[in-house]
């Protein structure tokens, strides 16, 4: 006879059973593959611009000459949340090399284990990392010494300019010091008839393109984690230094809710109406791949390329910028994984294949040998941002396990700064450490 | 004799039973599959961290503790669904009910004014969002480019104003009413004419013909656009994040998360937080924390407004 407690017991057994079945680690993985045997890779990435599409096919093909056993199909203009979902599901679907154009989710793609770690195949290749890569770009591809993505191409931000507004205002050179930049941007600031805004000099709001609080950050070379991985940002001296500045910034061209209000007759970034390319603003925050756009748009204004500021008591560090890019990694599900590695270590080690991607889409190679090859493309503009990514004062975001969870919360802070809606800030960072550190918290295992 | 006819009642009984089971079963199934379960499910892994990777560990009560106290975005997103659940049902129930009785009402052209008020309810949500948002664009949007050539110097930057960012997903929605047009018309058209007469005959204006004649004939029909509009905002994520992305003019690409609720979490309601917290950051517990809370709300405001019901349809009675 089955009594009331043993129906209830074997319910709840049957229970966590189906609960157990229904969580179960969507695919497992193998790297007991021979690499030398025919195989078809699926490679997921994000170039969708028909030159980059153009350039990562042919990176491919080259692959497939040197491994003619191994078939790759690749799919483009894949977004990371895409990427996340796939690797979740499982499935023969899923990709077996997977590329992300942002570092800030490496640490949760490390920690969560869906992508694989990647020091064991590079001991079996013999590949030192320290030697090919670059630190600041070995810590952006890891977390907490797991290295489960290499940088494929790096992305450096400084500053355009528009050439013919400065020569209309009477300024020779682009401005290397924040004051400097507050001064400047006055001076290009147009209103039209009706006190509207026609140009800006440099629109500081966060929401502007690439204008994330992160970036312009990096310029005053802010620590964002102690030593046990608390956010410390009420606690540096340069965060209210940064609001003061972009509060400055934005005094001296308007106001915020004027320079809101013009940012919303801005165009899509990616197409021929972004502002800095239809002459609404004169200095722009942006990567170096924006040089190749204003070429192939043919922009009706000379420009040219600087890094951006620094703050007035570190003129040293001017040269300086914010440093990410892409990278590249294999997913945990796939069961090819030594022939993905063989993949992998073509597009992000090969000096050849690296110099040659980064002549193709214009975005800053990611290994040092490519970073001094002399077959760069030597273009000026571009060379500006090479700089950069090898300034020593250059700065990544420091991974964490929720990905760019703390991003996005300093991201909201700023909105409501830049809004006047902060009265007591180190009370508002207070707070935000507070909430970063919480997050972590709940990310944790 | 009554005992030999035992198993036979037994036995028809059974089949009954059986046949009662069988025309369930398919429900019984659906049920069981689609709601049971992950009800079920839901409240586990409230208690577990689940990346979706890893296998899940239990938590205990940390996931319910982070939603409830440490989560800053937890209070704006439920006001944000409460305050869409109150405004935008109330007035879309006041819309609908005030266009059926005009339509019902109109003799010349009545086709071609139900036709104009039902189409827009066809356009796809994500069409009509693109459109309105379009439409409201502070800088470069006719809407305002007309209200600054009639003289309104300042006028709202709509999608673009925490303040005015959830009154305009109302306004786009007023403007999709055609569903609640033509259940109040079916509903309005359905009233007994003899009893306007009657009300007529008694001297009722028309006031006291809609409160005394129309309004209890369709009080069961407004309850349930009541019942089923509060569900359905519950839910409320399309057009929210549709508007907050285009607005913001943040460019997506495929390095790019959106976050939503632009501007200043204005437009984030529970639904999209539970995405939010689920897909983007994989924070599974939470997710479902979150989710069970809805449900909770929702459960129990439709609770209360079926025990309006009940009671609103006995007083009539």
């Amino acid at each position: 006879m089955i009594t009331p407690s043993r129906a209830v017991r074997g319910t709840a057994a049957a229970l966590a059973l189906l609960l157990a079945a229904g969580c179960a680690n969507p695919g497992t993985g193998s790297n007991r593959d021979d690499p030398t045997k025919p195989v078809t890779l699926k490679f997921w990435h994000g170039w969708s611009a028909p030159g980059e599409v153009k350039a990562i096919d042919e990176s491919i093909r080259r692959f497939e000459e040197l491994h003619p056993n191994i078939h790759v199909v690749a799919t483009g203009n894949v977004s990371d949340e895409t990427t996340n979902q796939a690797l979740r599901a499982g499935g023969e679907g899923a990709p077996d090399v997977v590329s992300s154009f942002t570092t800030n989710n490496v640490g949760q793609y490390c920690d969560s284990g869906m992508w694989a770690d990647l020091d064991p195949f590079m001991e079996k290749s013999g590949l030192d990392k320290h030697k090919v890569f670059p630190e600041t770009l070995l810590e952006y591809s890891s977390y907490e010494g797991k290295q489960c993505a290499l940088p494929l191409l790096a992305d450096a931000y400084g500053m355009y300019y528009n050439k013919d507004a400065f020569a209309e205002a009477g300024i020779s050179r682009p401005p290397r010091t924040m004051s400097e930049l507050v001064r400047d941007a006055k001076k290009l600031t147009e209103k039209n008839g009706r006190g509207g805004l026609e140009r800006v000099g440099f629109m500081p709001n966060f929401r502007m393109y690439q204008n994330s609080p992160d970036r312009l950050l990096a310029q005053w070379g802010p620590t964002y984690f102690d030593g046990e991985g608390n956010s410390r940002l009420a606690k540096e001296k340069t965060v209210p230094e940064f609001f003061r500045t972009t509060g400055e910034l934005m005094k001296a061209q308007g106001g915020y809710a004027a320079l809101e209000k013009f940012r919303t007759t801005f165009g899509d970034e990616m197409s021929s109406q972004n502002a800095f390319l239809t002459g609404k603003v004169a200095m722009h925050l942006d990567g170096e791949w924006r040089g190749l756009m204003l070429d192939e748009a043919k922009a009706e204004f000379r420009w040219g390329t600087a890094p951006l500021p620094v703050p007035d008591d570190r003129p040293e560090t001017y040269g300086r910028g914010f440093l990410t890019g892409t990278v590249a990694g294999i997913a945990h599900s796939s069961r090819h994984q030594n022939a993905a590695w063989e993949l992998v270590r073509f597009l992000t080690a090969d000096t050849k294949q690296v110099v040659r991607f980064a002549n193709a889409i214009h975005n800053v190679p990611s290994t040092k040998a490519a970073l001094e090859s002399p077959a760069l493309d030597a273009d000026r503009s571009f060379r500006t941002f090479l700089d950069i990514a090898r300034h020593p004062y250059s700065t990544a975001l420091p991974p964490s396990t929720n990905g760019g969870q703390y991003v996005v919360s300093l991201r909201d802070f700023a909105y409501k700064v830049e809004a006047g809606k902060v009265p007591d800030l180190h009370a508002g960072l207070r707070e935000l450490d507070a909430q970063i550190d919480a997050d972590t918290l709940q990310s944790r295992s | 004799m009554a005992l030999s006819h035992a198993p036979a009642l037994r036995r028809k009984h059974r089949r009954a039973r059986l046949r009662t089971l069988g025309f369930l079963s398919p429900w019984l199934v659906g049920f069981s599959v689609f709601f049971a379960y992950p009800l079920i499910a839901t409240g586990y892994f409230s208690f577990m961290h689940y990346n979706q990777i890893k296998e899940p560990t239990f938590v205990g009560l940390r996931n319910w503790t982070y939603v409830l106290t440490q989560m800053p975005l937890f209070g704006p997103a439920l006001w944000n669904t409460l305050w869409l659940v109150v405004v935008m049902v109330a007035l879309r129930v006041v819309f609908g009910l005030g266009i059926g009785l005009l339509v019902t009402k109109v003799k010349t052209g009545a086709g071609l004014f139900r036709t104009a008020f039902y189409v827009p309810y066809l356009a796809p949500p994500v069409a009509a969002t693109v459109a309105f948002v379009f439409l409201l664009s502070p800088g470069s949007g006719p809407v305002n480019e007309i209200l600054s050539a009639v003289g309104i110097d300042s006028p709202p930057t709509w999608f673009n104003d925490p303040a005015w960012a959830k009154p305009s997903l109302v306004m786009l929605s007023l403007w999709g009413i055609g569903d609640l047009m033509v259940i109040f018309m079916a509903a309005l058209l359905d009233v007994p004419k003899e009893q306007y007469e009657a009300a007529e005959l008694d001297g009722a204006g028309a006031w006291a013909r809609f409160r005394y004649v129309t309004w209890p004939s369709i009080t069961p029909i407004v309850m349930f656009a009541v019942v089923t509009g509060v569900v359905q905002t519950m839910q409320y994520y399309t057009q929210a994040l549709v508007a907050g992305k285009l607005a913001s003019g943040v460019s997506v690409g495929p390095g790019t998360v959106i976050q939503p609720g632009y501007p200043d979490h204005s437009t984030l309601t529970v639904p999209q937080l539970v995405y939010s917290l689920g897909f983007q950051n994989f924070n599974t517990g939470a997710a479902c924390v979150l989710s069970l809370v809805l449900f909770a709300i929702a459960m129990a405001v439709t609770t209360l407004l079926m025990r309006k019901r009940t009671g609103l349809l006995s007083a009539e009675d």
